[in-house]
């Protein structure tokens, strides 16, 4: 689950970190009140999208000479202008896609003097196990980039979960980052902070980028981007309360709503499978065939009928979908059960695309017998191969 | 031969007392008798399970160490909801268990960094979170697979996905090769057990004569794997392989069902993987269709 800069600067602040004051707005209105409680001269407001790119992203409506989605501005008037331009127009970033994203929310803050900017990031280490640190002194930059042309000034520090960031560690990274005096003994105290806020509120990434050193020798938090474990919101109340629904797709939170992993995808083939590995390789067979999959969808281990007729009909409401893929190997997940759903389903919704059902597994003759005698016009396959080739020509033909 | 279980392993259930626990330990005791020796329950030791497909009756212990003491078990499978999972996994550990396998899906990672610190301590193994156990045919079954698709054999299979081990054990059946063992390792980003630790065991298993490796995106597991082998081939150590690698239509930045599937900052992109893979020597099917009968062609040579 992501969150917004704002609140990710707000946890942040809670744990003690340095960030610039600020205030989120939502109206144009709101934009000049916001600016004049903050210490000025300099101001910066900032598109809040769950997408990174911003400064670079362009706005669809306002043209290709138009300023990005993170402006600064030198008084409150070129700030509450900058918000008007801004609000409720669609920043589209090397993140976001064509389609970009619409902004419905700012970031006023207070501007920073910058001397350096560095970059620092948490996340899980699967090689190591570990919450590892990644630190680069080429901050506010793409790191991907710098990772691949100049991967020697990437560090990297797992951290061992049993004594957190020693002193040790703190001063590693801060020599990695080339940083001294009060800038090093405020970092080193920034980097224990970060570590504790990401293992208490389980993220699963926490990046700053950039983290800057200001002229007067100060640290601070310029940009924090954080995403949490989904696993882990069960025990996290407060941060479930940060998620903005606004930020994502309409079927992708009805299928949360059903427990069930939803992917939307631009092709034309919904999917509907058990398992995620099963459920990419179908994406994949699809495309290998020279079709796209509409969608990722895995219905899980154990679904029951009313979970395989929610998952049918989020499909079906994709108008994109030209043709069904049902792929079931059924090994705790039962052939009929899958059969019976969509039977349901289909009688429920109905039937305007082609439907190719590959059974296989547990109960797969009950499963094809239910599908064979429901009348319904629906094509059977004998193995992955045959129903990827199937839909993929049913498809075309249309 | 076979790797990690055999019809000797004793097998301890936490969270057998469950709905999922008693579907899946009904299951295991019908495929050849699998030893499941008893369950686990913190408030239901003394009690009695009993199966409600033939009436097998297990004992019910109050902790996995007194489990072990009375049954001798040297193996144990979690069922345990997500929030308990690690701390089942972390008794288990304690209590000097060798083979864990863990089935449960949804244990938060942060936990996952904790259990794993405590395995390096330990002697134990850990298999999964989030995956679909260990099965040696007509020998022993550990977790959720279904016994009726495999046969006896000559083919070791290991997987960071369920129902794609299906697909490959399914296969291989179809082809008459058979199986060895099936191991699926899961699909968390922080699991107990990496491919290439069952790689060295396939390798040094005589019975097996050939491996399928199933991979999927998302870290650099499959990287590290194809390098371990090239190191292995380089001192004489080396079986015929074919693999497979899920989501190469996966967009990146989007977590694709399971927690460690999901392309981040450029890297775990599944052609990465298969170049890593089939520099290796590995043959890496291009449809997931076509696992078992790509075996076969590397087999004929």
């Amino acid at each position: 689950m992501n969150i917004h800069e704002y609140q990710a600067k707000q946890l942040l602040k809670g744990y003690g970190a340095p960030v610039a004051q600020g205030v989120a707005i939502q109206s144009a209105d709101e934009a000049e009140a916001a600016a004049r409680s903050l210490p000025g001269p300099l101001y910066v407001v900032k598109s809040q999208i769950h997408a990174g790119g911003r400064g670079k992203g362009k706005f669809k409506e306002l043209g290709p000479d138009a300023k990005g989605g993170v402006r600064l501005a030198k008084s409150v008037d070129e700030a509450v202008a900058h918000a008007r331009e801004m609000l409720g127009n669609t920043l589209v970033t090397a993140q976001t896609g064509d389609a970009g994203k619409q902004v419905n929310r700012l970031y006023i803050e207070d501007g920073a003097d910058i001397d350096r900017e560095l970059y620092l990031s948490l996340l899980v280490d699967r090689t190591t196990g570990r919450v590892a640190f990644v630190a680069s002194t080429e901050g506010g930059m793409d790191i991907e980039a710098v990772a691949e042309h100049t991967p020697e000034k990437i560090f990297t520090l797992p951290i061992d979960p049993d004594t957190g960031v020693t002193d040790a560690d703190a001063d590693k990274l801060a020599r990695s980052l080339v940083l001294e005096g009060k800038a090093a003994d405020q970092a080193k105290g920034v980097f224990k902070l970060l570590y504790t806020a990401f293992v208490e509120k389980d993220m699963s990434l926490l990046e700053i980028n950039p983290f800057i050193v200001m002229e007067n020798g100060d640290v601070r938090v310029l940009d924090a981007k954080v995403s949490f474990d989904g696993n882990a919101l069960f025990r996290h109340e407060d941060v479930v309360a940060l998620r903005d629904l606004s930020e994502e797709d309409a079927k992708e939170i009805e299928a949360s709503k059903w427990d069930l992993a939803y992917v939307a995808l631009d092709g034309n083939i919904g999917c509907m499978v058990n398992g995620a590995g099963l459920a990419m390789a179908t994406m994949d067979i699809i495309k290998l065939y020279g079709a796209e999959p509409a969608n990722f969808l895995d219905v899980g281990g154990g679904a029951s009928k009313e979970k395989v007729t929610a998952a049918f009909k989020i499909i079906t409401a994709d108008p994109a979908v030209k043709g069904i893929l049902v792929n079931i190997f059924g090994g705790i997940m039962r052939c009929d059960v899958i059969a019976e759903g969509v039977i349901a389903a289909v009688k429920d919704v109905g039937l305007n695309v082609p439907l190719v059902v590959r059974l296989e597994g547990t109960r797969v003759a009950e499963g094809k017998k239910i599908i064979d005698e429901s009348g319904l016009n629906v094509i059977s396959a004998d193995d992955l191969d045959d129903a990827a080739q199937k839909i993929v020509a049913a498809v075309n033909s249309k | 031969m076979s790797i990690l279980v055999d019809r000797n392993t004793k097998v301890l259930v936490q969270g057998l007392t469950g709905k999922t626990g008693t579907f899946h330990t009904e299951q295991a005791l019908a495929y050849f008798g699998t030893q499941m020796v008893g369950g686990i329950h913190p408030k239901k030791g003394g009690e009695t399970w009993s199966s409600g497909v033939d009436g097998t009756e297990l004992p019910v212990f109050a902790s996995v160490a007194e489990g072990r003491e009375r049954t001798g078990a040297n193996a144990s499978v979690i069922y345990v909801p997500p929030a308990g999972a690690a701390a089942a996994i972390i008794e288990a550990i304690d209590a000097g268990i060798e083979l864990i396998v863990a089935i449960t899906e949804g244990v938060p990672v942060m936990d996952m960094i904790k259990v794993k610190a405590r395995l390096e301590k330990s002697s134990s193994r850990l298999i999964g979170p989030n995956c679909p156990g260990v099965l040696t045919p007509e020998q022993c079954k550990i977790g959720i697979m279904p016994g009726n698709i495999f046969s006896k054999g000559s083919v070791g299979i290991v997987s960071r996905s369920g129902t794609l081990t299906y697909e490959a054990v399914f296969q291989t059946t179809n082809e008459k090769l058979g199986q060895t063992t099936a191991v699926g390792i899961g699909g968390d980003p922080v699991k107990g057990t990496e491919f290439i630790d069952m790689l060295e065991m396939f390798l040094a298993d005589e019975e097996t004569k050939s491996i399928i490796m199933i991979g999927e995106i998302g870290g650099s597991a499959e990287e590290e794997a194809a390098q371990f082998l090239i190191d292995e081939a380089r001192k004489g150590r080396k079986k015929p392989m074919a693999g497979f690698i899920a989501g190469l239509t996966a967009p990146a930045g989007r977590t694709m069902g399971h927690a460690g599937a999901v392309i981040s900052g450029g890297k775990g992109g599944a052609e990465d993987k298969i170049a890593a893979m089939e520099a290796a020597g590995i043959k890496v099917s291009k449809s997931p269709a076509r696992i078992g009968a790509t075996l076969v062609e590397v087999l004929k040579g």
